[in-house]
């Protein structure tokens, strides 16, 4: 309206209205950019390398649960032929031997599982039967956490995690692959 | 000069917007510090396979990668179709991954060097004969924890 006068001018500071636009820029480059999201996986701790042959333990048959996945992607449980959906609830019955068996584990300490793969076995195949397999630990541990302290095993302090830990230890032992079935 | 004299035409006064930008470079500053840019541009077709018992790997600055898949399309005319490995940007040879671990452990410091975890990224469909070579130079150069990278199932 009225007409500005000099000094009013020089009052005037720089115009800041467009400050907000840059950091909004700013803003949504970092927004998209942004992954906030982990890696999740299996977690897997391997045996340490060592170049003699490893000792063919004198291992009671019993104890040994031996799964094997060929190349066609098959499995064979203790020599039988089997199936990727059975694998839990088998390992778990041979775990803890519910009925005392005599051809299954004698106690769930002595339990060894052996995973054994051809080299042209495909990823997703092992990686299902080793999560089939350790599942089937996570619940067993959780059903001796639930009975001895009322929680879930993940719960559980690091502590009362060793008691449970040591009641049903996860013992698995990989053989090197052997070398069928075509690699892509 | 007059403290008390009316101003004239200021009978609105506006919502101050100059305290906007610092509202939005709050905003900003957060979403810098959380951010981590992506330092690997992916050369090879990986589909993380599903898995059910999985873990999250929190510390990032102790995770190491390693991609196995096929070569992507556009690099395939030079490296071919046979899955290939890449560590940090670029191909590598099976034998280049000690060098990979041990420049990793280099750079962390020593208290911390057991807790580093190398993340297996590796596609569903490649053939365990890769992998397990993998593991063995893994095991060789001691790096013993290591995360068979997976997704929650979606049912």
């Amino acid at each position: 309206m009225a007409r500005k006068s000099a000094r009013d001018r020089m009052k005037n500071e720089v115009n800041a209205g467009s400050m907000a636009d840059i950091a909004f820029l700013l803003l949504i480059f970092f927004l998209v950019v942004t992954t906030i999201e982990t890696d999740t996986g299996v977690l897997v701790r391997l045996p340490p390398w060592s170049d003699d042959e490893p000792e063919t333990e004198k291992l009671n048959k019993r104890n040994v649960y031996s799964v094997l996945v060929n190349a066609n992607n098959e499995l064979l449980v203790r020599g039988e032929p089997a199936d990727i959906d059975d694998l839990r609830e088998n390992a778990k019955k041979f775990i803890m031997n519910p009925e005392k068996r005599s051809d299954m584990a004698e106690t769930p300490q002595k339990a060894i599982i052996s995973l054994r793969n051809d080299r042209g076995t495909k990823y997703k195949t092992y990686l299902k039967v080793y999560n089939e397999l350790k599942a089937a630990y996570t619940e067993l541990r959780n059903i001796e956490a639930q009975k001895q302290f009322g929680k879930d095993f993940v719960d559980l302090d690091r502590d009362d995690k060793k008691i449970i830990i040591a009641k049903v230890p996860l013992i698995l032992s990989e053989a090197e692959p052997t070398a069928f079935g075509e690699e892509n | 000069m007059s403290k008390f004299k009316k101003k004239r035409g200021a009978s609105t006064p506006e919502v101050s917007t100059a305290s906007l930008p610092d509202i939005i470079f709050m905003l900003l500053f957060f979403f810098m510090v959380v951010t981590v840019l992506r330092d690997s541009s992916l050369k090879v077709q990986v589909e993380i396979p599903d898995a059910t018992e999985l873990t999250k790997l929190d510390k990032k600055s102790l995770v190491n990668y390693i991609y196995v898949g096929k070569p992507l399309l556009k690099e395939q005319k030079i490296y071919g179709t046979k899955p290939r490995i890449q560590l940090g940007d670029k191909f590598a040879e099976l034998t280049d991954i000690p060098f990979f671990i041990a420049t990793f452990k280099e750079k962390t410091a020593e208290n911390q060097r057991q807790l580093i975890t190398t993340s297996l990224r590796v596609d569903g469909d490649v053939t365990m004969g890769i992998v397990s070579d993998v593991k063995t130079q893994l095991r060789k150069s001691s790096q013993l924890k290591v995360n068979y990278s997976a997704k929650k199932e979606v049912e």
